[in-house]
């Protein structure tokens, strides 16, 4: 029998759902064997499955590692300017470095951010009120609201938008060249670490100069410093931005879903909403990839050392044993347990930022802007399926 | 009910404090969870529950 080859492709008309061949192998067995470039690797189908390994320390997140199941072809490398960022370690230095930035990313400091970051949402919907339609809501709203946000937090200056926007756009997308993706990471890499100077030189109120001060203790690496520094950037750009514009167009699609939230004063709902979109577009659609350490038993199976692991959590989020109806966008379910953000230690860090900017952003563009709908048809919207992230290149809006 | 958390696994995502906010804290410092009563009131045992259910790093134990 021949092995699938993964990533899988969407059905066409189909663009909020994981591939149906995808599908038919969650129904098939627990663990089942993919290709990736010139390997094969263990996918993991199941939603408690998927919980249950990614917790499980014998499996690393170490890209160098036997048998990572690589998402590209060949892995980008950082150069001399810039660490690899904790993502790609395991503990006890992912840990390490990982502590030292999750002090900002608390619940109450997130929360003190909120009405800063109403401002910033509430400024940019009256500037697409005040300008010409249609208009793009990936640039005008949904790309810069996290840019916004995460730059003020970090301390990096907005007018670079431009520059690194760009640079993260081809560094995360699939079908880009190796050596185009690698000099998109070297080209933000050597920004950061230009800022990292900076930051030495003159400390401010931020989390790079907090970084900085730990360099300055001899805790950490300048290099690694701004290895941190360039993970945040990107996770704070290409996540949060796609939430914001995906699920805009899900909602368009399911207005019954969308008077629900538009028409609720409750913040819980607003909130409840939030965590049903992460479950059901998970745009983190390329699986989490992990390396085998030490042989383990699992569902019939051995997983041996130096083998790979594949954890589609788009597919954990569509099971129907965790989330009954899982194919129903249904804003009023609890779907607080998804796992969207993935599972175990490597979890998300800034998923209390990404809460609170997507409740502002859902609790308020909806009903500021109550006629909002799609300028072009469904088939016209340039999704992307190339990216590591997925999302809308563009979604032309009116009102 | 009795509650345990471990600090050392904790990877401060903070999905206690979003789930039970009378029971769990965070450190100033880190992020790291805080436990504010090993034994809270059985009207919020569905609350602890699912912070311990939510907890990505395993680091929540009740006890029931």
């Amino acid at each position: 029998m021949s092995v699938p080859v993964y990533p899988m492709t969407r059905a066409t008309g189909c663009p909020f759902d994981p591939p149906p061949q995808l599908r038919d192998l969650q129904g098939e067995a627990p663990l089942v064997k993919v290709r990736v470039f010139d390997r094969t690797a263990w996918m993991v189908t199941r939603y408690a499955d998927q919980r249950k390994l990614l917790a499980d320390r014998r499996l690393s997140s170490d890209v160098g590692k036997p048998g990572y199941p690589n998402s590209v072809a060949r892995p980008v490398q950082s150069d001399e300017d810039t660490g690899i960022g904790f993502i790609l370690m395991d503990d006890p230095e992912h840990s390490r470095l990982r502590r030292m930035v999750t002090a900002p990313f608390m619940i109450k400091r997130v929360e003190a951010m909120r009405p800063q970051v109403q401002e910033i949402v509430d400024n940019l919907i009256d500037d697409m009120l005040a300008g010409p339609k249609p208009v793009d809501l990936v640039t005008a709203f949904a790309l810069p609201v996290p840019s916004l946000v995460i730059c003020r937090l970090l301390g990096v200056p907005y007018e670079d938008h431009d520059f690194f926007q760009q640079n993260s756009k081809t560094l995360i997308r699939t079908s880009a060249s190796i050596e185009e993706r690698t000099e998109a990471r070297n080209n933000i890499g050597r920004y950061l670490n230009e800022l990292m100077g900076a930051k030495l030189a003159n400390p401010e109120d931020d989390l790079l100069s907090g970084l900085a001060e730990r360099v300055k203790a001899g805790e950490l690496t300048r290099r690694d410093a701004a290895g941190i520094g360039v993970l945040l950037l990107i996770a704070g750009h290409e996540t949060t931005a796609n939430m914001i514009a995906l699920g805009t167009l899900a909602l368009l699609e399911h207005p019954d879903q969308l008077a629900v939230l538009r028409e609720s004063e409750d913040p819980k709902l607003v909130a409840g909403a939030v965590e049903e979109l992460l479950r059901y577009l998970n745009i983190t659609h390329n699986g989490r990839r992990r390396a085998v350490l030490e042989d383990i038993e699992f569902a019939g199976e051995v997983l041996k050392a130096g083998d790979g692991v594949i954890f589609p959590n788009d597919l954990g989020n569509r099971d129907a044993d965790a989330f009954p109806d899982p194919d129903r966008l249904d804003v009023s379910r609890d779907a607080r347990h998804h796992i969207a953000f993935g599972f175990g230690v490597h979890q998300c860090l800034g998923q209390p930022l990404a809460r609170m900017e997507l409740q502002v952003v859902y609790g308020t563009l909806y009903r500021r802007i109550p006629a909002l709908r799609r300028a072009v048809g469904l088939d016209e919207i340039p999704f992307k399926h190339d990216g590591a992230v997925y999302g809308v290149y563009s979604l032309p809006v009116t009102w | 009910m009795k509650i345990i958390v471990d600090q050392d696994k904790c990877v401060a995502s903070g999905q206690c404090v979003t789930a039970a906010a009378d029971v769990f804290d965070q450190r100033d410092e880190d992020g790291v969870v805080v436990l504010l009563t090993d034994n809270p009131s059985e009207d919020l045992s569905a609350d602890v529950h699912q912070a311990a259910a939510v907890c990505p790093a395993l680091a929540i134990v009740v006890e029931d």
